[in-house]
């Protein structure tokens, strides 16, 4: 099961790579880890996206919890939460195929924020699988080069947040 | 004891200015703050200026041969003594030296602060000269390390690094100090409040989880508590030994767990798992209860995991969340420490008879006792059980790694809690001298044996010239089968008895011990071997005894790899 994990952080030189290390040394695999800063100067915050049964996620959430600059974890599982993840996409649209191409970024809710004579470059965000159906509907026209930032991710209104909370502390 | 366990520490009373001190000053403070009484390492240029403090301090300072034997060191002394140990190494090749000491130490939770010395802040990157990613080498075999780059924090550096390494699991601690850090001058107060959001062990059992645990112990028939470390590390055995009576409930030890009940109780069914005791393995095969305490379900405890302790409810209680259900499925988690949690679980256990189910354990403890033969050469299973009853089971042992080891834990007979001092989890052959040297330094007047293997001494024997130095009266007794044995072991059962690289042939020893100052004594005649350990035990200061026994010894029983406790081969003890 794929699943969205929060960790604030200390930003302190070292913690990307003790937390990157704790992955490869216990063998888990993530499909992405974003760092970023938070509205607190001495904090960041880890988006991990990871895929496992549950077993495996529990011992994701509980080494992670071991570590000592992790202040806070919070696994998105159970809760409703929106996740954002941002693609810069350089596609090959000839003036022929120019407006077909539009169309599709439209249809996404994507911008055009550069184009040339051949290619357009695309900016577009959303949760991952949005992101994906857009990949794989503009992919016969030719990906050129293609960037993702990986998912950030934030629960829905109050009452998620504590629910969230609640999880954390039970473990 | 390591019972300071409550939160956060607070500072301590506001002494007087330390504005103004060089880094070197402040951390000298630091310790004297923390009751260090012993720091264990080896000098050089990145660490001048600390030494240069330590040459007028109050803090006695042992200078090893080799920083590996440092490290084990402050290890043996933290472990025999529940207190901090403390190792100094240089930049460079002296941090990498202490590595296999910090993973030892982290694999067994043991608490110890590591410095070492690092070039220049500004310098760092550069490949300078001695200069190693310290806290990139040593990141996964501590529970923490950080490098100081700024004066103003390395008081509340360092006294986190005590605090972390002390409380909750505990564990190594490293800190690195570049060189312009202790030397600089401190422009303000320096600061000593920890600040660590992120740490907050949980030390307190949740209620309904210990009453859950007790009720399920209550309703079993055939309960076994089995032990580790943790209880130890805890200083919980009275409670267990509490639990265990009132209840009674039978009590199997890992081997870092020995000692947390008395070998002398019947309750005792000494160690479990691949060379545990087969009443030991039967017991834990056929309990509808299992309760582990401290322990983490290593593979060398369990064996194949799919048919371990198939008809038991399992309750785990420790103190680190992440070992609950990492290897087996826990039926009731209890997160917390040890010593919270037993005594507010004894006031729900029930005094139950269970002598039926004791009984059984018996007839498996008469039918498969532990024994050797005694004819021919010297059995080292004799050498260890004679040194038990001469020392009225009473010594501090540390041991190497090897077959000698599982003699070790097998037949010393173990009385009470922090006697053991042996590498259980990373299995670091080398670690037995300078261990027990460690612990002397902590138990002046105890008696203090180092029960060696010919192979794990090798290692690190040179640290004999270190308890030379110091006058510290460490035992050494070597137990030389000629072979790397317990490879040589694998080696006849499962690979065709192709000797491959195990044979290994010894100088001798009490001459060597001699050279370096000690007394060495050698026997190899059954006949002479009470005289040898009596004469070894009753010599002043450190002594060599080099024992020559069988080559041919096996450790049994034995749960190959891949196999079941039940399965064990009990070979010659069947
Ligand atoms: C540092 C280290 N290197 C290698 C090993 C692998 N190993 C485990 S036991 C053993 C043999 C130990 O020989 P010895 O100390 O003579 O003990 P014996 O088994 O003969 O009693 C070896 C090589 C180890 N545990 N540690
Ligand atoms: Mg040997």
């Amino acid at each position: 099961m794929r699943h969205v994990i929060s960790a604030l952080v200390r930003n302190k030189p070292g913690v990307l790579a003790h937390i990157a290390g704790m992955f490869a040394a216990r063998g888990f695999n993530i499909d992405s880890l974003v760092v970023g800063r938070t509205e607190d100067a001495e904090l960041s915050r880890m988006t991990i996206v990871a895929a496992g049964d549950e077993k495996v996620l529990e011992q994701i959430r509980k080494q992670l919890g071991k570590i000592i600059d992790v202040v806070k974890i919070r696994d998105f599982a159970e809760v409703d939460y929106v996740e954002r993840d941002l693609m810069l996409c350089r596609v090959h649209a000839p003036p022929e195929k120019r407006s077909e191409v539009v169309d599709i970024v439209n249809l996404f809710r994507g911008r055009v924020v550069d184009v040339a004579r051949n290619s357009l470059l695309v900016e577009l965000s959303g949760p991952e699988q949005k992101v994906e159906a857009f990949v794989d509907l503009i992919r016969p026209y030719g990906i050129r080069e293609l960037a993702r930032t990986g998912v950030i991710a934030m629960p829905r209104g109050a009452q998620a947040q504590r629910r969230a909370a609640e999880r954390q502390t039970t473990e | 004891m390591a019972s300071k366990k409550t939160g956060t520490p607070p500072s301590g009373p506001a002494g007087p200015s330390r504005k103004g001190m060089t880094g070197a000053q402040i951390f000298h403070e630091m310790l004297l703050d923390e009751g260090v009484e012993r720091v264990f390492g080896i000098i050089g240029g990145a660490v001048l200026p600390i030494f240069d403090v330590l040459y007028a301090s109050p803090i006695p300072f042992v200078l090893s041969r080799h920083e590996q034997g440092a490290a084990h060191m402050a290890d043996g002394y933290a472990r025999s003594t529940g207190k901090v140990g403390v190792c100094i190494a240089t930049s460079g090749p002296g941090a990498t030296n202490l590595a296999t000491g910090l993973a030892t130490a982290h694999m067994d939770s043991v608490p110890m602060v590591a410095f070492t010395g690092q070039v220049k802040s500004f310098m760092i990157g550069n490949d300078a000269f001695q200069e190693a990613d310290t806290t990139g080498v040593t990141r996964p075999i501590t529970k923490h390390n950080c490098i100081v780059k700024r004066i103003e924090d390395l008081g509340r550096t360092i006294k986190e690094a005590f605090h972390i390494a002390r409380t909750g699991r505990p564990g190594p601690v490293l800190v690195d100090l570049p060189v312009d850090v202790t030397v600089n001058e401190c422009p303000v107060e320096p600061d000593v409040e920890p600040k660590l959001p992120g740490y907050k062990p949980q030390l307190k059992g949740h209620m309904r989880q210990i009453k859950t645990a007790a009720e399920a112990i209550n309703a079993a028939e055939r309960p076994v508590l089995y032990v580790g470390g943790g209880v130890i590390v805890a200083g919980a055995s009275e409670h267990l030994r509490a639990i265990a009576e009132k209840g009674n409930i039978p009590v199997t030890t890992t081997l870092l767990g020995m000692g947390a009940v008395d070998e002398n109780s019947p309750l005792a069914l000494k160690m479990l798992g691949m060379h545990g005791t087969a009443w030991a393995n039967y017991a834990v095969q056929d309990t509808d209860c299992l309760i582990a305490v401290g322990a983490r379900f290593d593979d060398r405890v369990t064996g194949r995991l799919d048919t371990f302790a198939p008809n038991a409810r399992v309750i785990h209680i420790d103190v680190d969340p992440a070992s609950i259900s990492k290897n087996v499925d826990v039926d009731v988690p209890v997160v917390g420490d040890a010593a919270d949690i037993l005594p507010r679980m004894l006031e729900f256990i029930e005094p139950k008879d269970r002598s039926a189910w004791l009984a059984r354990i018996d007839e498996w403890r008469k039918k498969y006792p532990l024994r050797y033969d005694t004819d021919g050469h010297i059995k080292p299973q004799e050498v260890v059980d004679l040194l038990g009853q001469m020392t009225d089971h009473d010594a501090i042992v540390a041991t190497g790694v090897g077959q000698h080891q599982m003699w070790a834990a097998q037949f010393y007979g173990w009385r009470r809690p922090r006697q053991i001092i042996t590498s259980g989890g990373l299995g670091t052959m080398g670690f037995g001298a300078p261990a027990a040297i460690g612990a002397q330094f902590g138990n002046p007047d105890k008696t203090v044996i180092d029960i060696d293997g010919d192979g794990s001494f090798s290692m690190t024997m040179v640290e004999v010239l270190t308890a030379v130095r110091y006058q510290q009266p460490v035992k050494f007794i070597v137990l030389d089968n000629d072979y790397l044995g317990m490879v040589r072991q694998w080696q006849e059962l499962f690979y065709g008895r192709r000797y491959s690289a195990v044979e290994h042939p010894c100088p001798d020893w009490a001459a060597v011990a001699e050279g370096f100052g000690a007394t060495g004594l050698r026997v190899s005649e059954r006949s002479e071997l009470g005289d040898a350990l009596k004469q070894t035990l009753e010599t002043d200061g450190p002594v060599v005894l080099h024992v020559h026994v069988d080559p041919d010894e096996n450790v049994y029983p034995m749960v190959a790899v891949g196999k079941g406790l039940h399965e064990m081969d009990l070979g010659k003890l069947a």
